[in-house]
């Protein structure tokens, strides 16, 4: 049986953090509901990249990528009879999620106490960037603020330069690491003592967990840290250094004494590692431009892979800097499928990157690509709501169904 | 049912951590969730209470703030793997745990005789978690790698700093963390699927894909449209010829704003605009656009070269905080580049009580510590306990629990064991 089997989400996640979220519960089993609109298509379906077809809100490989497995539900929300449909919805399912400005399902009259008169036990998991109430709360959004406002992007950089942002959405895809298992626990609550309830997760709360030490340095030390480009406190060699080829680089990051010989016997034991300047971490620390020069000089004659698997054979740790075509080819990521690539009518063959963890019991399973807008809207209402044609019929010529 | 079973979300399962400062985390989220769970650490303390910063920078093994932030609400014993002894007593712990996580290199448990088999031979419905930087098997699961090493592999520096300078890793070092907290999920859905058929099972987390799963569209645009994304400083790159401006200078800092179309993000473009021409600092080429319009991340440079400079000079005429209070009314999104000093005061934080004010006994003072990640309405978060002292709870569990007696727990102590 599969890890999530029976369980049914009614889900009105969007963008990234939302869809990665349901993305995990789809991919090990759970029916995840998608509701979204033709009139107001979900950011992602016009994010690129849309394949050699050109723009369509069905062809987006970003999409696709966290949304496998998933239904695809027309439905117009703001038509008047949508919210008595979507409580049909409500009533069949065990949780719903979403990911809006708070007080939207609410104008839609469809806020947690209104989910618990159709469902008391109902589970209602909301996240958003600053969560409900405060000042601030409706407050729009996307991930890449969040980074700023923990205060990651300020320290990410070079200290002579303007702080640079961490990649894309950087906590959109750090929430639902902390979202999945609370939702679980939140399911298994409900299943000992018959509860339900309303789950609010800050986005920005959840980011400060990856920031906490320093939070705490500052309240009881008063300090405030500057950005360190690739810098370590307490290591040296500690950096990016360029390799063969047009922006090649490779990692290499001694913490100890033995790692630190071990490199230098690969370098071939040049004189000026003996010297008092570089012989200990206090002296490598303070000449760190000079050696980081210096193994520069060596570095540049290497393939950063093959530089990167010497290092590793003596007990350096030692990683190339990898592209996005690198990742396609990387031996451990293939070893352990990290990329499915699945056939999507519109999107075509397309990678989608599963789990990053592996069960014994239950490896990840792909059964459909992501849906088309409106693809299950009538599968849904005849499988799941047992409705008849006529009335199905009725809602779509009403204008709150969506094909 | 007992009643102190739904006083938490995880009140009813015990968690044994024999995970260094790499996995942490992982076992932090089930205690934050209510689970009871023991950190086990080597008999000299575990090695992520000597990662700084310190409190008051002392460099004690009880005044580690990395340790105060990831072992709050677990209790503490000190065990020895190394000897017999040792892994003896976690045997007899084994019957009471439901899961049990590590972050040992591969094969090390094995070694000891506590691999999964061994150990799901004690507790067949244990979930055991390994959480490694590439996994458990394959060409690089024995490589070294340290956060830096790990970001790189994982692809996220390619994409991450000025394009002129070598790629950057986050300022805070992040690799560990995101497996740890992969491993409370992975942990968690093997629970779900115990439910269903009473047993356990293992879960074999690799850092290097939770970090991959980090990057956006960056693999799908590689794939598809054969871009390989570079990084673009505070620029980001969306496709092959398209841009989005992120981090701007400000008169007393650096704000974040998205320069960008799509519904949500061309709204507040628009937005910007409109106060810029209420200022008298206007642009006939941003107004003469309906930024809604244009998909999100689907700006082209030239267009980008055009309209930053007028944004640019707007920005560079207002503070951290004007800026952000005018994009609150307006609905822009815009919001500061945070230090660690704008957090503590942020008014968001402030009023949704998230600090929490912890009375450390010890050291007669109160602290300031993050609170919970999430608002459970039903069964509220906390911060339960302080991070434990090096085998605080060692009578209370192996003299409470297991019924050694003080005699024994001497003689093991004696002997290294403990």
């Amino acid at each position: 049986m599969r890890p999530l089997a029976g369980l049914k989400v009614l889900d009105f996640c969007w963008v990234a953090v939302g869809p990665m979220t349901t993305s995990y519960l789809a991919e090990y089993g759970a029916t995840v509901v998608r509701i979204e609109s033709k009139r107001r298509p979900e950011t992602l379906r016009n994010a690129p990249p849309f394949g050699s077809q050109g723009q369509s809100v069905n062809r987006s490989g970003y999409f696709a990528n966290y949304n496998a497995n998933k239904y695809g539900m027309g439905v117009n929300m703001v038509h008047p009879q949508a919210r008595e449909f979507v409580k049909r919805l409500v009533a069949w399912a065990d949780l719903v999620t979403e990911n809006f400005t708070p007080a939207t399902l609410e104008d839609w009259g469809l806020g947690y106490e209104d989910l618990c008169q159709v469902k008391p036990d109902i589970i209602l998991f909301s996240t958003s960037m600053l969560g409900r109430g405060g000042p601030y709360s409706q407050q729009p959004g996307f991930g890449a603020v969040l980074a700023s406002l923990s205060g990651m992007t300020g320290l990410t950089g070079w200290p002579d330069r303007m702080p640079t942002n961490p990649y894309g959405a950087y906590t959109d895809f750090l929430v639902p690491r902390f979202a999945v298992p609370t939702i679980l626990a939140a399911l298994d609550y409900r299943r000992r003592t018959g509860r339900g309830q309303h789950l609010d997760m800050s986005q920005l709360e959840v980011a400060l967990h990856f920031m906490a030490p320093l939070l705490l340095d500052y309240t009881l030390n008063g300090r405030e840290r500057d950005r360190m480009g690739n810098r370590h406190p307490a290591a040296a060699p500690h950096g990016a250094y360029p390799c063969r080829g047009e922006d090649r680089w490779c990692t290499i990051a001694c913490q100890t004494d033995t790692e630190w010989e071990a490199l230098c016997q690969v370098m071939g034991a040049p004189s000026w590692t003996q010297e008092e300047g570089f012989a200990t971490l206090l002296g490598r620390k303070a000449h760190e431009d000079e050696l980081d020069t210096l193994i520069s000089q060596w570095t540049q004659g290497w393939e950063a892979h093959e530089l990167m698997r010497t290092l590793q054979q003596t007990g350096v740790p030692a990683g190339v800097v990898q592209t996005t075509r690198d990742l396609f080819d990387d031996p451990q990521l293939r070893h352990r499928g990290h990329f499915v690539f699945m056939d999507h009518p519109e999107v075509g063959r397309h990678p989608v990157q599963r789990s990053e963890f592996r069960l014994s019991q239950a490896p990840g399973e792909f059964r459909h690509s992501a849906p088309l807008l409106g693809q299950h809207t009538i599968e849904v209402c005849k499988e799941i709501l047992h409705m008849s044609e006529d009335e199905i019929a009725a809602l779509t010529e009403a204008g709150v169904l969506e094909e | 049912m007992h009643p102190a079973n739904d006083a938490g979300l995880l009140s009813p399962y015990r968690v044994l951590d024999l995970t260094d400062e790499h996995g942490i985390l992982c076992s932090k989220i089930l205690a934050d969730l209510g689970a009871d769970v023991i950190q086990i650490e080597p008999p000299c303390g575990s090695s992520a209470r000597r990662l700084g910063p310190f409190y008051e920078d002392e460099a004690h093994p009880d005044r580690s703030l990395f340790w105060w932030s990831y072992a709050a609400n677990k209790r503490s014993i000190t065990l020895n793997l190394a000897s017999r002894d040792g892994r003896a007593l976690l045997q007899r712990l084994l019957p009471s745990a439901h899961f049990l996580i590590e972050s040992f290199p591969p094969g090390h448990t094995e070694r000891l005789g506590l691999g999964y088999d061994a150990l799901a031979a004690l507790n067949p419905a244990l979930i055991v978690v390994s959480i490694t930087p590439f996994g458990q098997d394959g060409p690089y699961a024995h490589y070294r790698a340290s956060d830096l090493n790990g970001m790189a592999m994982a692809g996220f520096m390619y994409v991450t700093g000025d394009p002129d300078r070598p790629p950057a890793r986050v300022g805070v070092p992040h690799f560990y963390l995101h497996g740890a907290a992969a491993g409370a999920t992975g942990a968690m859905i093997a629970h779900a699927q115990r439910g269903h058929t009473g047993r356990g099972q293992y879960v074999d987390v690799s850092c290097q894909e939770a970090v991959a799963r980090t990057l956006a569209s960056a693999p799908q645009l590689f794939a598809i449209e054969n871009t390989v994304i570079r990084r673009q400083g505070s620029y980001r790159q969306t496709g092959d010829t398209t841009f989005m401006r992120i981090t701007w200078p400000c008169k007393d800092g650096f704000v974040n704003f998205q320069l960008s179309g799509g519904a949500g993000a061309g709204r507040s473009v628009n937005n910007l605009i409109q106060w810029m021409e209420e200022e008298g600092l206007g642009d006939p080429v941003l107004t003469g656009l309906d930024w809604t319009t244009l998909g999100y991340g689907m700006v082209t440079k030239e267009l980008l070269d055009r309209v930053v400079p007028p944004v640019e000079r707007f920005l560079m005429s207002h503070t951290k905080a004007e800026l952000f209070e005018g994009a609150v009314k307006r609905r822009i999104l815009l919001f500061p580049v945070a230090t660690t000093r704008d957090i503590m005061q942020n008014t968001q934080l402030q009023a949704r009580g998230y600090f929490r004010q912890i009375f450390h006994p010890d050291l007669s003072t109160t602290i300031t510590y993050p609170g919970p990640f999430v608002r459970a309405s039903a069964t509220p978060l906390e911060l339960r306990r302080l991070a434990p002292k090096i085998g605080e709870h060692n009578a209370e569990i192996y003299l409470g629990d297991l019924g050694l007696t003080r005699e024994e727990l001497v003689r093991l102590r004696e002997a290294g064991a403990i």
